[in-house]
């Protein structure tokens, strides 16, 4: 069994589809609805969402590594726990690098870090896939699941805070572009939670109606 | 009407067959829209009653005419009244002049066109996408949407909320007939929390743009009643006022007599169900009794005054009669089964009074009382037909034994 892992490529077909698939046909987001609440939470601006991002795709790819390195190992009772402490190791790490580094962001994300623990993405890619499979195909998972729930957040916090705030990235764009002059209006609708729910939803619209193949036959 | 129809008929061949095919749904909507249609029913209709959509919304619009002429009256009124044009000696004798309504209808007509335009753009455009015809779902919301805004909204953000309201309020649950809310309301609480500088607050009630030479007259406040009412706890209208409906308010919803009126009509042609209506009534008189009741125990004057008003007052000023009469009793997001209709009328009486008085923030908390009983609508349904279930079943036993 060893022995055929060895032989695959790096970056091999199937290697390659851990990395693509949750883009797409198995996003985390708008596929399988994991992972809502931050996206709820943390969406209002770009640079929180992206910090947000980076952390996940950091936490995700580590703690699927430590467990499929430690998967031969753990007490099938006590798996839960043992993933929960390697989670929670890493999820520290990673609040005290954001503390020490981008302080006032860490402040704006305040507990939505420290749920980073909670977060059903990372649970349910440890439970379900670096539980069985080797390290580096784990990595592979935990990055592209990492990076797809980040893709998603990006793209919404693009909307709320551009319809929003008129900003983006905290640069003025509608005010560079004049329109306030023109009688344009913020929408103070796109920052409250609910807007991030319906663009999310707006975003499975469009992505179910470009990918025949998710949609359930009834 | 000749020329027109010459025009549709020359028109047929090639929205049929020809060229212009997938413009067949506007060519459908615009020709049963003019004229009856010349083709019959093959085989096997159905026809129970003489009532179809089309004739259903057309007569909630019959009803919301009244109203809606009185709006352009008021908005004018209101309008020179804060301008200290008008001698208040002869009070609302000055209400019915031509002025008043021309300014109304400057200001109210182009709300109108663009609600329709917006609306039936992405109504036309799903048509297009799915191959039906467009159907007439939303004359009527296209006409409560302008009513419910207040006078100085501007025309884009009236768009930009129609076609939230229509698109996933809408048309994501399947169109017309499919809706958990009402499309209108969902477009007035979108306004409100996207721009609520201007949908509340007490500059955007009545028109105040001055021209040369005019003044706002001195101590001129043009906040509605309950917002006097939220912040200092007494007002300036009467109940009376408010009743004929000489007040600020949004565009529609001021004349009470004019909304009765509309309601009995609906009542009377069997649109509109009489028991929401009727228990909507009971429930607002219930929570205002209760407020009543604590009203005493209150520290602050201002909410002593509030909660102490008596229940005609809640009954007169704000939305309550327009939402009740128009917005709870729409058929599609409201409770379908007979009991239900009880609860779900009751309750939007009661939480609306309620979300009113309570929160300073909500003046008018009939919208969300709306939407959201609109949301409860299925459950109530549910359990109503669950009870049924369940008495026919004990029923059946105790006739079996």
């Amino acid at each position: 069994m060893e022995k055929n892992k060895s032989k695959e490529a790096l970056f091999s077909k199937k290697n390659r589809g851990l990395l693509k698939d949750p883009l797409n046909i198995n996003n985390p987001i708008t596929v399988q609805v994991l992972g809502i609440c931050s996206a709820l939470a943390i969406t209002v601006k770009l640079k929180p969402a992206i910090v947000m991002s980076l952390s996940v795709i950091v936490v995700m790819a580590l703690a699927n590594v430590i467990t499929s390195l430690m998967r031969n190992m753990i007490p099938n009772r006590i798996r839960i726990i043992v993933q929960l402490v390697v989670v929670a190791t890493l999820v520290i790490l990673v609040d005290q690098v954001l503390k020490a580094f981008v302080y006032d962001v860490s402040k704006q994300l305040s507990v939505f870090v420290g749920l980073i623990i909670t977060n059903c993405i990372i649970m349910g890619r440890i439970e379900a896939f670096s539980l069985g499979n080797p390290p580096w195909k784990s990595f592979l998972d935990g990055v592209g699941n990492g990076v797809s729930y980040g893709l998603i957040l990006i793209v919404v916090s693009f909307f709320r805070e551009l319809l929003g705030n008129g900003t983006l990235y905290d640069y003025p764009v509608v005010e560079k572009l004049g329109l306030y002059e023109l009688g344009y209006h913020n929408n103070g609708m796109m920052l409250l939670p609910p807007m991030a729910l319906i663009v999310v939803a707006l975003i499975i619209w469009w992505q179910r109606s470009k990918t025949p193949s998710l949609i359930e036959k009834d | 009407m000749k020329v027109l129809q010459d025009i549709l008929d020359s028109a047929r061949p090639a929205v049929t067959t020809g060229k212009l095919k997938p413009l067949y749904p506007l060519y459908n909507a615009l020709e049963t829209m003019l004229f009856v249609p010349d083709h019959n029913a093959s085989s096997g209709a159905h026809v129970r009653d003489a009532i179809d959509l089309k004739r259903t919304m057309i007569t909630v619009i019959f009803a919301l005419i009244p109203a809606l002429i009185f709006g352009l009256y008021n908005s004018g009124y209101q309008h020179y009244r804060a301008l200290g044009m008008l001698n208040d000696s002869i009070g609302w004798l000055q209400f019915f002049t031509l002025d008043n309504f021309i300014f109304g209808a400057i200001k109210v007509v182009p709300m109108i066109a663009v609600t329709y335009i917006a609306g039936l753009g992405v109504e036309i455009y799903f048509a297009y996408i799915n191959k039906h015809a467009v159907n007439e779902g939303f004359l009527v919301s296209g006409l409560l949407i302008p009513m419910t805004m207040p006078i100085d909204m501007p025309l884009w953000m009236i768009a930009i909320s129609t076609i939230f309201a229509v698109l996933i309020g809408k048309e994501v649950f399947g169109g017309t007939g499919m809706n958990i809310l009402n499309p209108a309301l969902t477009a007035r609480a979108f306004a409100f929390f996207a721009y609520p500088s201007f949908m509340s607050g007490d500059k955007v009630w009545i028109n105040t743009s001055v021209e040369a030479n005019q003044n706002v007259v001195d101590g001129f406040s043009g906040a509605t009643a309950l917002g006097q009412y939220a912040t200092t706890g007494s007002n300036n209208y009467s109940a009376w006022d408010a009743f004929l409906g000489i007040v600020p308010g949004s565009i529609g919803e001021t004349s009470t007599l004019l909304i009765l009126i509309g309601g009995i009509y609906l009542i009377a042609t069997g649109i509109g169900s009489w028991k929401i209506m009727l228990s909507s009534l009971l429930g607002a008189i219930a929570i205002s009794l209760i407020f009543n009741l604590v009203a005493p125990s209150m520290i602050s004057p201002e909410q002593q005054g509030f909660l102490a008003i008596p229940f005609y007052f809640h009954l007169v000023f704000g939305s309550w009669a327009f939402s009740t009469v128009f917005m709870a009793t729409d058929p599609v997001s409201a409770s379908h089964t007979e009991r239900g209709k009880w609860i779900y009328g009751f309750f939007i009486g009661f939480l609306g009074i309620m979300i009113r008085v309570f929160n300073p923030a909500y003046p008018e908390g009939m919208m969300l009382a709306i939407i959201f009983m609109n949301v409860m609508a299925p459950l109530i349904d549910h359990y109503v037909v669950d009870g049924n279930i369940k008495k026919r079943l004990k029923r059946l036993k105790a006739n079996a034994q």
